[in-house]
């Protein structure tokens, strides 16, 4: 299934003008059904029309918070799972989702009147709790594996306060659900400009990493013998995935299986070379959380499903179909 | 040029040199035997600052290389280690085309200098057939080689190598040590390895280091220092030892173990 060279760079463009496409198109598809036309209009014309402003006002914003979501997330994956050097590695593993959850669940069922900060203090939980499993993963320098172990650890715990606090406040627990299992309702402008910033850092941050990430593809005495400083290039490399991971969590959520299957399909086509992955995973992951969310927003007739539960249901056995395939 | 001054080196709580001194000439081939756990390959990981030294220092042209900055080091000595698991679709050329980052700044991309760098490495170990294929379709003596053009390509004075010839069929094995031997003569890099094989390492060294718990036993010209008595005390075997009609050099005939040596 891998492409020759040429067809790489005809696959990303393509995905590229597709993923435009759908997100201008989708913005037909919901409980209201619009024309193509009709949304093209609603562009175009100052008048506030009913097709304007479910277009302007909700649809297209919606859409393109899911665009910059999933690439965060899928370039997430792809650079922690370089660091790693583990394909089951998830930005999850490194305790930020699980932080920053512990904290916006505080603040939505104990703390409510602090809720316009939640993005604020659910990415600072989220570093916090990054943070911590690097410091408990730190001996001598940055070994993959220790990691994983601490990032299960400090899971293990965190999600303990969090069951406590579902306990606790279960009258309320409804509120809470919808942020564990990321959910971009009711999204506006305000949550794109938010995000759009520290998106576009970490985006473009990520592109720099590529020979870093390809080189800690050859191994550590490879890698050191190369003159790079493993540890460091490490460090790096985690810091600008958990940041993408943190800010898109702090706004939307927890959402899996994005960071885990984008960067395993780009892989598949593109090879192993973060030239391609790279900027792959970034339209991949745009289009792929595109597609689930409308699905959130519509399989459920009028009752919405959060993006998190799709990505779960639909992405699990669509993982589990690429193994057996690779294994073929 | 590279220099060991009382190295003490381990890992954790287990110290494995405990007190080495070692300084390697320009030019030449060395070859560092011993059994397993002498601490062979730990002294050459140290040598290439893949481990630092607990005490003492290993100086490279008059700098300790601790203070040297890594890029700096591997401008200087390449290591070729014993386990490379590079993806294997990576192409030779690409592979090889690694060997220039050191000389690289992390903004600056591949030039037409590097290709041709590349080229005449790929050449020099005979792979240019290979450039464009996959690591993972190439034999394992390919592929060894294929990662001596990249140490080429890395325009190291001194490379150092860990048990190159291990994994190998025979025949590659030969071809392998021919190989590095002509870039030795030809390139002028001296060369560092670890060897297992004793032979290997009597035919194609022009220095014998030979290890046993993380001591120098023994440290001169094959001729010179290999025996019955120096090989039994090493290695608690019996042997026989005449001289190769090739190389003149020292060869070894194991006959049987030494029990309870």
């Amino acid at each position: 299934m891998k492409l020759s060279l040429s067809n790489k760079y005809i696959v990303i463009v393509l995905s590229f003008f597709l993923l435009l496409f759908l997100v201008i198109f989708f913005t037909t598809i919901g409980s209201v059904s619009l024309t193509l036309e009709e949304v093209i209009q609603a562009f175009f014309s100052d008048e506030e029309t009913v097709a304007r402003t479910i277009v302007y006002r909700m649809r297209l914003p919606r859409n393109i918070l899911a665009t910059l979501v999933g690439a965060n997330l899928a370039i997430s994956g792809i650079l922690l799972q370089s660091v790693m050097k583990n394909p089951l590695a998830d930005p999850g593993i490194t305790g930020v989702s699980t932080g920053a959850s512990v904290v916006a669940i505080f603040i939505i069922l104990v703390a409510p009147h602090w809720i316009h900060a939640l993005p604020l203090f659910a990415f600072i939980g989220g570093a916090l709790a990054c943070g911590l499993v690097f410091l408990l993963a730190w001996k001598n320098g940055i070994q993959p594996i220790r990691i994983v172990l601490a990032g299960v650890a400090v899971n293990s715990i965190l999600g303990g306060f969090i069951s406590l606090l579902s306990i606790l406040y279960s009258d309320r627990i409804q509120s809470a659900l919808f942020w564990l299992n990321g959910s971009l309702a009711s999204k506006t402008w305000d949550d794109i400009y938010l995000l759009l910033p520290y998106s576009i850092i970490g985006l473009i941050a990520s592109l720099f990493l590529i020979r870093s990430a390809n080189v800690l593809q050859l191994g550590d005495e490879s890698a050191k013998n190369l003159g790079f400083n493993v540890s460091r290039t490490r460090l790096l490399i985690s810091a600008v995935a958990v940041f993408l991971a943190g800010v898109t969590t702090a706004i939307v959520g927890v959402i899996g299986f994005i960071g885990l299957i984008v960067p395993h399909v780009s892989r598949m086509l593109m090879g192993s070379d973060h030239k391609y992955t790279i900027p792959f995973s970034m339209v991949l992951g745009g289009i792929i959380l595109l597609v689930a969310d409308t699905l959130a927003r519509t399989v459920g007739g009028a009752i919405e499903i959060p993006v998190g539960v799709i990505t779960s249901i639909v992405g699990g056995p669509f993982f589990l179909y690429l193994l057996r395939k690779k294994g073929a | 040029m590279l220099s060991a001054r009382r190295l003490k080196v381990g890992y954790e709580e287990r110290v494995i040199i405990e007190d080495l001194s070692l300084s390697i000439k320009q030019g030449g081939i060395t070859a560092i035997i011993g059994p397993n756990g002498c601490g062979k390959s730990t002294l050459l990981k140290t040598l290439s600052r893949m481990i630092p030294a607990m005490e003492g220092e290993v100086i490279l042209e008059g700098t300790n290389l601790q203070q040297m900055k890594s890029k700096k080091v591997s401008q200087k000595i390449c290591l070729l280690s014993q386990h490379n698991n590079a993806p294997g679709d990576l192409t030779v050329e690409q592979l090889v085309y690694y060997g220039r980052l050191p000389h690289k700044k992390w903004y600056e991309s591949k030039t037409g200098d590097d290709q041709t760098l590349v080229d005449w490495a790929i050449e020099e170990t005979g792979l240019t057939k290979y450039k464009q294929t996959p690591i993972a379709a190439l034999s394992g003596g390919e592929r060894q080689r294929a990662y001596i053009a990249q140490a080429l390509c890395q325009k190291t004075d001194i490379l150092l190598l860990d048990e190159p010839t291990t994994y190998l069929d025979v025949s590659y094995q030969l071809d392998l040590m021919e190989l590095i031997c002509e870039i030795n003569q030809k390139f002028k890099i001296t060369v560092v390895m670890v060897l297992h094989e004793l032979n290997q390492a009597s035919r194609y060294s022009d220095r014998l280091v030979i290890m046993k718990n993380g001591e120098i036993i023994s440290d001169g010209i094959p001729n010179k220092i290999i025996n019955q008595k120096i090989i039994q005390d090493v290695y608690q075997i019996e042997c026989e030892i005449d001289q190769d009609p090739i190389s003149n050099k020292p060869r070894i005939h194991p006959i049987q173990t030494i029990k309870g040596a």
